[in-house]
């Protein structure tokens, strides 16, 4: 039977099915100046949910709430507030087994509460995108940007991309679900952005056009059956093997996950494709680089201007995939360089840890700065940092001695 | 109703297992079997894992059987001994994390809703005493305040069986048990009146010894949740292992404590009342009147 395209149809809200490719390559752009938040109800408002369950938690609750609108309105099928974090990812898992394509934002306690269902989701192959708006988890209690939530997550199965801007923002939340729902991949992602940074100050981001959409999820494209009875053949389970201790039970456990890790691989290729490469690179012949994720990025950006003004050449590795992670890619972008610093937002420096795990001469990379708790991070700390690795005396910074 | 998923591919009946030709040929799928039809036909859960007399899974394999329409019915569970024997059924069977399956019954019924419309798929919940009254609380509390529209069966034991016999919300006052050592401190949780109060439609408690009234409840309880809104069955299922009942005594035992503190009780809103009447015909909720009037005509 051939299957019946929906390109080019309408929806209800008369949004035309268009080609992802189309889309968001070809289509005009239209230069729109939103908050964060804003940016997510709009790029939501083009993609095609039909499921958003919503939680309040500081800094996602606004963009939750504008969904809400969107859902008001009818771009949505069906939207409601959970009663935690932990019950709202079990929903959304529910609405996905039933084949809805699925939409969720949490943060920082939040993503701590929904713990148990991130590894649940990979291994049940639901492909639910979950914007993480990275605040603190630690006690005493800190509503402040924060990224060390990241660090959980990339040990769950899910794909876990770490927005800059905005604009990758926007643009992500909709590949994203390109990227999720192949069926040889099929896998959550955990969209994650720098709380307060990026969803509560504005932006100037490109928009497709209002009357382009996603199409439709298709859940018979997903390698394992749909909950729906209507998916062939009839499950019949013998022997479940939670109930075995043998080695056909531990073999089968063990191949599932590393067929999840191995999906999350296996996204690379349509990654690389949607986000023009897995890391983008400046200047890579430089003897020192800044390397790193979400907006310790833009902070970098303004330090390589700062030491440029004194003569001081610094390139930039923005890593844009944490998982899959882009460990080619890492290797060859700095082998030239003998200096690499991590600046990071959060205490345990994990993206030091993984840069060192992944390079050569791993005695290169300098685990900071990093701030945490809320702390800015201004470019001169940055700078700082990579004077004192090249030995140049620079003037010390008020307040720390 | 799409029945076509249990038939065979065109040649491929000789190597499909016996099991499953037997389903196909002899399963209950769009036919309407009952529980006095047992031994007559291939049950959607025959085969399973359990304890030697254990009454949760009689009353398993009747709620099954009871399922209006088992070729469109999807389960929902979690950890514990009814898990694993409803995890081996010849219906797909959720199961998500620990005590969340209210919160995965809602995302799913509301996703089914919006992908088939007013074609009926069933879910149905069934879940322990410790997965519904304990971890899973805050979600079937809250899934009933949201008039979710499935059905949650809890397979009341009174006792974490699976995990080894700890003591549970709905243990009784005094019951020594694990985590209980000098006995539960106090009552069992009454979650027929919190099931009431959060706006159930229909709410009953059963034993398994009385197989017609287990399949007349859990048929009303799935019929109304279609259209009206959150209904909750609670059966009592004794652990004969954690509460030393002879195998041979599991049926006298359920007897017992159906007479001593565990009666059958209804509760049917009156808007699901005229549900069953005028959708599917109960005549027991057939306003008087109207019943008289049929009679005349």
């Amino acid at each position: 039977m051939e299957p019946t395209s929906v390109i080019g149809t309408k929806n209800k809200k008369g949004q035309v099915f268009t080609d992802p490719r189309i889309m968001m390559r070809e289509a005009p752009r239209t230069p729109s100046f939103y908050t964060g938040s804003e940016v997510i109800k709009e790029a939501i408002r083009r993609a095609s949910i039909d499921v958003m369950i919503a939680y309040p938690i500081t800094p996602q609750s606004e963009a939750a709430a504008l969904i809400g609108e969107l859902f008001a309105e009818g771009y949505i099928g069906d939207y409601f507030r959970g009663e935690s974090e932990f019950a709202v990812m079990s929903q959304c898992a529910g609405a996905a087994f039933g084949g809805a394509r699925v939409f969720t934002t949490t943060a920082g306690p939040g993503t701590m509460r929904a713990m148990e269902n991130f590894p649940m989701w990979a291994g049940a192959r639901l492909p639910i995108q979950c914007i993480v708006t990275c605040r603190g988890i630690n006690s005493p209690l800190s509503i402040q940007p924060d990224t060390i939530e990241i660090s959980y997550l990339m040990q769950t199965g899910m794909l876990v991309w770490h927005a800059e801007t905005a604009q990758d923002f926007y643009d992500w939340i909709l590949v994203g679900y390109m990227v999720s729902e192949e069926p040889e991949v099929h896998l959550p992602l955990a969209l994650c952005c720098d709380g307060f940074f990026v969803t509560h100050t504005k932006d100037v981001v490109d928009l497709t056009p209002t009357d382009m959409c996603l199409p439709p999820y298709d859940p018979y494209r997903s390698p394992v059956p749909c909950m729906d009875m209507e998916c062939p053949p009839v499950r019949m389970m013998r022997d479940p093997f939670i109930m075995k201790s043998n080695y056909i039970s531990y073999a089968t456990h063990a191949s599932w996950q590393q067929e999840v890790w191995a999906a999350a691989e296996r996204s690379r290729k349509h990654t690389i494709a949607w986000l023009n490469g897995l890391i983008e690179t400046e200047d890579v012949e430089a003897d020192v680089l800044i390397v790193t994720s979400g907006t310790a990025v833009s902070q970098g950006r303004e330090a390589i201007r700062l030491l440029a003004d004194e003569g001081i050449r610094v390139g930039l590795v923005k890593i844009k995939t944490l998982r899959p992670w882009p460990e080619e890619e890492i290797k060859e972008a700095t082998k030239h360089a003998t200096h690499i610093i991590v600046p990071e937002f959060n205490v345990i420096g994990w993206m030091a840890k993984e840069i060192k795990a992944t390079i050569p001469r791993s005695e290169r990379v300098i685990a900071g700065p990093r701030v945490c708790g809320g702390m800015t991070m201004p470019p001169e700390i940055i700078v700082e940092e990579i004077k004192r690795a090249l030995g140049v005396r620079s003037g010390t910074l008020a307040g720390r001695g | 109703m799409s029945l076509d998923y249990v038939k065979f591919a065109p040649g491929f009946e000789q190597f499909m297992p016996k099991e499953y030709r037997d389903m196909v040929e002899h399963g209950p799928f769009g036919k309407k079997t009952t529980v006095s039809q047992m031994g007559s036909f291939k049950e959607i859960l025959e085969e399973h894992p359990m304890c030697a007399g254990c009454a949760m899974t009689l009353f398993i394999r009747l709620a099954i059987i009871a399922f209006p329409n088992p070729e469109d019915t999807i389960t929902v569970g979690t950890a514990g001994c009814g898990r694993l024997a409803i995890s081996q059924a010849a219906i797909p069977f959720v199961y998500g994390n620990y005590g969340d399956q209210n919160g995965v019954a809602s995302g799913l019924s509301r996703g089914l809703r919006l992908r088939f419309g007013d074609k009926p798929k069933d879910v149905v919940v069934i879940a322990g005493d410790g997965g519904t009254a304990d971890i899973g609380f805050q979600q079937v509390l809250h899934s009933w305040f949201r008039k979710e529209r499935f059905t949650t069966i809890m397979l009341d034991n009174e006792v974490y069986g699976n995990t080894g016999g700890q003591e549970s919300g709905m243990t009784t006052r005094g019951a020594v048990l694990k985590m209980a050592p000098l006995g539960k401190k106090f009552e069992k949780m009454d979650m027929v009146t919190m099931a009431k109060v959060a706006g159930c439609s229909y709410i009953a408690t059963v034993v398994p010894n009385n197989p017609r009234r287990v399949e007349s409840v859990i048929k009303k309880a799935v019929l109304i949740a279609r259209d009206i809104g959150p209904t909750y069955i609670q059966a009592y299922t004794s652990c004969n292992i954690e509460y030393a009942i002879p195998t041979d005594k599991v049926m006298e035992d359920a007897k017992t404590v159906e007479d001593d503190r565990y009666k059958f009780t209804e509760y049917v809103s009156d808007e699901a009342k005229a549900y069953l009447a005028e959708r599917y015909g109960y005549k027991e909720f057939m306003p008087k009147a109207v019943s008289a009037s049929v009679t005349t005509a």
